[in-house]
Parts: C-alpha cells; structure tokens; sequence
C-alpha cells in the first residue's frame, strides 16, 4: 500500500489472453450450433483452422518475423475460429489451411503483428478464399438435425440466395414455400456458413461479451439497426421480399459479422461516436452490396472496406480531454 | 602509352559491364524501382504474357534510348519532354504495328498496353535519367539492362501468377483436372500480393532488408 508508482494506478484484470478467452467463450453457443446441425465436417473445418491459425502464427514469428511467440495471446485461436465460422461446413480441408495463412501471415503478421493490422484477420483469409475458391465456398450442405456424420450431405441455397433472385410475383409465390421460417432463421436449421447461421447462439455471445464488458453494444446495435433501417427503406419503397428485413437480418452472416467481426479492437475506431459512424457506415454498405451487386452476401467486403477507414474515422474523431476547450 | 590505352579501355568496359548490368539487379525497373507499374500489374496474369509484354518494352527502350541519345544536343531544353514522347510514340507505333503482322496471338493477349508503353515510366525515366546525358553506346547498353530486368521481373510474376492461379507455366498445364487453382492471383488484386512476395525474396537474395 505503501508502494509509490507513477501513473495508471488503477489496474484492471483484463489483459488480452482474458479477453480473448472471453471471445472463445462467446463463440461456444454457435460452435454448439454448428456441431448439431452440420455434424462432424464443422468440427473438422474448426480444428483445422484454429491448428493452422496457431501453427502459423508460431511458426511465422519464430522463423520469418523473429518476434518471439505470441500465441499465447490466443488471439490466433480467435481468428482460427473466426474464420471457420465463416465457411460452409463441406470446405476441403487443405484451403482452409490456406485460408489461416492468409489470416495470420498476410493479414496479420506482415503488419506487424496483434494491434497493428489494418484489417480484420480472419475477413482477410475469407474474403481470399471467397475469391480464390468461389464454388467451394458458395456450396452450402444443408443442414441436418443431430446427423453428426453428415453422410448423406446434400447441398442447397442459402435464404439470401433464394431471394436474390425473386423478382416478380409470382415466382416469389413460388420460393416463399422454400423459405425457411423465422424461427428456423433464429435458431439456425438453414443453410450457410457454419457459424453465422444461428442469430439465437450469436445473440447469447452477445450478451456474455457485454456482461463481461468485452465490448460496447454501439456496434452491434448500430450495425444491425442502419441495415435494418436501410432494408425496411427498400421493402416499403419496392413490396419486394428480396428486401424484407427480418430475413435479411436472420439470414446471412450479417449477426457475426456485427457481433464479433466489427467489433474486433484493432480494427474499429476507438471513441464511441466513431463506432457510431463506423457501424452505421457497415450497415449501409452491407445494404448497397447486396441489393445492388451481383453477390448475394456483403457483409464480409462492408467490414473489410470500413476497416480501411477507420484510422481516418479516429484522425477526425478526436475525444475532449479533460479541460480542453473547443 | 600503351598501358594507359588499356587502362582507358578496361575503364571503358568497366563502365559499359555496370551500365549493362544495372538495370537487371542492382536497379531492377519491377522490384527495385518499382517502375512501370501499369503492366506490371496489368498484363502479367500468365508468364507469356509477362515475357511478351517485356520483350516489347525491351525494344522500345533500346531504340528510344539511341535515338534520344543521337538527338539529346538538338532539343531545347524546355521541350525535351514533349520531344522524347514524339520519338518514342513513333517506335511503339512502329512496334504495335510489327507484333500486329508477326505476333498477332500476343498483340491481341497484351491488347490496349501495347499503345500503354508510350506512357511508361521507365522509358520515359531512362531517357530522362539516362540517354540524354551519355554517349550513344553507353545508352543502348543501359536500354537493354533495363529492358532485360523489365522482362526478368514481368516474366517470374506472369510465371508465379499462372503456377498459383492457373495450374500451369507458358501455358503448360501440369496439375489434374480436379484441382482448384486460387483464381485470385490471376484477377488484379492477386497481382500486387504476388509482386509484393516477389519483391520480399529479390530483397532477400539481394541482402538488403
């Protein structure tokens, strides 16, 4: 007590091994998920990225960036996870392996390391992906209720792809019987990568990560609610189901992307009202792109392109320090 | 009398020996410079491509770098620029039109970045840096350094480029059928993590950091 130290005296007990086990926590419900209802190829595509992402991220900083190891940040068990949450459970083996490289090495080593990478990891190694391997990573198994060797995989669109392509009457008429309802939606019996495709067990690692004050629930919120704002625009203007708002939210990885995607420290601005625009800016761009392109899915490249704003987002969204005067 | 004629002569060589060869590691155009990067991005999607496309702008900085050194004390110094484009405008017009009758498989392959080398930095920066202050031996000599580094640089990113993103090399295709090639290195993103690869080894052979 008697000790005398300079300042920050007040200490807290989060470091970043406690708040990336955190993450890994939050993340248990949809990895839960993803076990129930793609069975064992979900497991085998998580364990391969988060060994390949760990391995990668020894082995890199040891041998190429001689910057000792940093695995023990489990960090890389993060994006591991991450990035497997964002593929579809039938992924071969050997790109994911090459997915984690692209996370760790390029994505996040080569700028030198946790804290330092412009844009999020684990959206890096997808979005490679995403481009390199386009049919394998549209090709979703449909999901299959507690067949955990998922023997029989038979493979169908996701909602957002069903209704991308609805544009008159009366084939939406047609497709509304193969929509998956709203509670199919919540609870994730659809198809989609493996990880984003319950909203329920995304939600319940909301809660835990704003409970243990993980992150601020700006992001989310304003993420989900400028997408939501932006579709309910369109459904209202057009009465078309392609825009329908509640499905779009349900579907799609739009809940992981705004949950544990947009909110990863390093790459989103650091005052609340920068988040604030940050967020609103994702949602909307998630809108335009899958609106109006020719990808069913925007959510990955609206995370990726706001992260290359966001240092100019905190050049310009300075917080007052005490006693400043405007 | 004689050993200082020799002595003349070796440092002639000598000089010839670096002007030649600095273009090709020491200030390679593609990995050291970083000039003319529009093709170098642009074309090299496969190693043939890459190879013709350095071929061509070999010629063009030979021939421009002779005929601006022929010609460096005629043009005024305020227009020198303009003056230089001219000339090499007219070896690329001469050039296309050559490729378009003896190489028409490659003309259409390079398309629009044929015409494009009149533009490129590094003819226009050698002509500048170089050919309108040395001697017109000396200028070739540094026209076809340069261009053979150009060429050396195009070529492994076409070669790299093709191997991951199409399976194959020149056109040679030695992978079966089920394999999926990583498309992205063939589309223009691919093309900057590959240079940027390519550039982190030529460092490293170089032993520079």
């Amino acid at each position: 007590m008697l000790k005398i130290s300079t300042a920050p005296h007040m200490q807290t007990q989060h470091d970043t091994p406690k708040i990336m086990l955190d993450v890994v926590f939050a993340m248990l419900p949809a990895i839960i998920v993803a076990l129930i209802f793609f069975g064992l190829p979900a497991l085998m595509v998580i364990l391969t990225s988060v060994a390949a992402c760990c391995g990668f991220e020894y082995f890199a900083n040891r041998f190429w960036f001689k910057k000792g190891n940093t695995t023990t940040d489990f960090s890389a068990i993060v994006t591991g996870m991450l990035l497997a949450f964002n593929l579809p459970s039938s992924m071969p083996l050997w790109m994911v392996v090459v997915g984690a490289f692209v996370a760790i090495v390029i994505g996040k080593l080569c700028y030198g390391g946790l804290g330092k990478n412009i844009f999020n990891p684990a959206l890096v190694g997808r979005v490679f992906l995403f481009i390199s391997f386009p049919v394998q990573m549209t090709n979703w198994p449909k999901p299959e209720f507690l067949n955990f060797l998922n023997t029989d995989a038979q493979t169908g669109a996701t909602t957002l792809g069903l209704i991308k392509h609805i544009d008159s009457q009366t084939s939406a008429t047609m497709l509304a019987g193969e929509l998956p309802s709203y509670w199919q939606m919540f609870i994730g019996n659809i198809g989609g990568c493996l990880g984003e495709v319950s909203a329920l067990a995304l939600l319940l690692g909301l809660v835990y990560m704003l409970y243990r004050k993980v992150i601020t629930w700006h992001i989310p919120f304003y993420y989900i609610g400028s997408f939501f704002s932006f579709s309910l625009i369109m459904w209202l203007i057009t009465g078309n189901i392609q825009y329908e708002p509640l499905t779009n939210i349900l579907s799609g990885g739009l809940m992981l992307g705004a949950i544990f995607m947009a909110t990863d420290y390093t790459t989103s601005p650091m005052t609340i009202k920068g988040r604030i625009i940050f967020a609103v800016c994702c949602g909307v761009l998630t809108g335009i792109i899958r609106f109006f392109s020719a990808y069913p899915e925007g959510v990955s490249f609206a995370i990726l392109i706001m992260n290359a704003f966001v240092p100019l987002i905190d050049k310009f969204i300075k917080p007052d320090f005490y006693g400043q005067r405007r | 009398m004689l050993t200082m004629y020799l002595m003349q002569v070796n440092k002639m060589n000598k000089e010839s020996y670096m002007n030649l060869t600095r273009g090709i590691i020491k200030e390679n155009p593609t990995f050291v410079m970083l000039l003319g990067m529009c093709p170098t991005l642009g074309v090299t999607t496969s190693a043939s491509n890459g190879l013709g496309m350095g071929l061509a702008t070999l010629f063009v900085l030979v021939f421009s770098n002779f005929a601006i050194s022929l010609v460096k004390n005629l043009i005024p110094t305020m227009v020198r620029i303009p003056a230089y484009i001219v000339i090499i405008a007219s070896i690329v017009t001469v050039l296309e039109m050559l490729m378009a009758a003896y190489l028409p498989q490659i003309h259409s392959a390079l398309g629009i970045f044929i015409p494009l080398i009149v533009v490129n930095c590094i003819i226009l920066g050698r002509a500048e840096a170089f050919a309108s202050k040395h001697g017109i031996r000396q200028s070739i000599l540094d026209g076809i350094g340069m261009g053979i580094g150009f060429t050396i640089g195009l070529t492994s990113l076409g070669i790299v480029r093709e191997i991951l993103g199409n399976g194959s090399v020149f056109g040679y295709s030695f992978v079966t059928e089920n394999y999926d090639p990583m498309l992205l290195f063939i589309m223009p993103p691919g093309a900057f993590l590959a240079l940027a690869g390519l550039i982190v080894l030529f460092n490293k052979l170089r032993g520079e950091k």
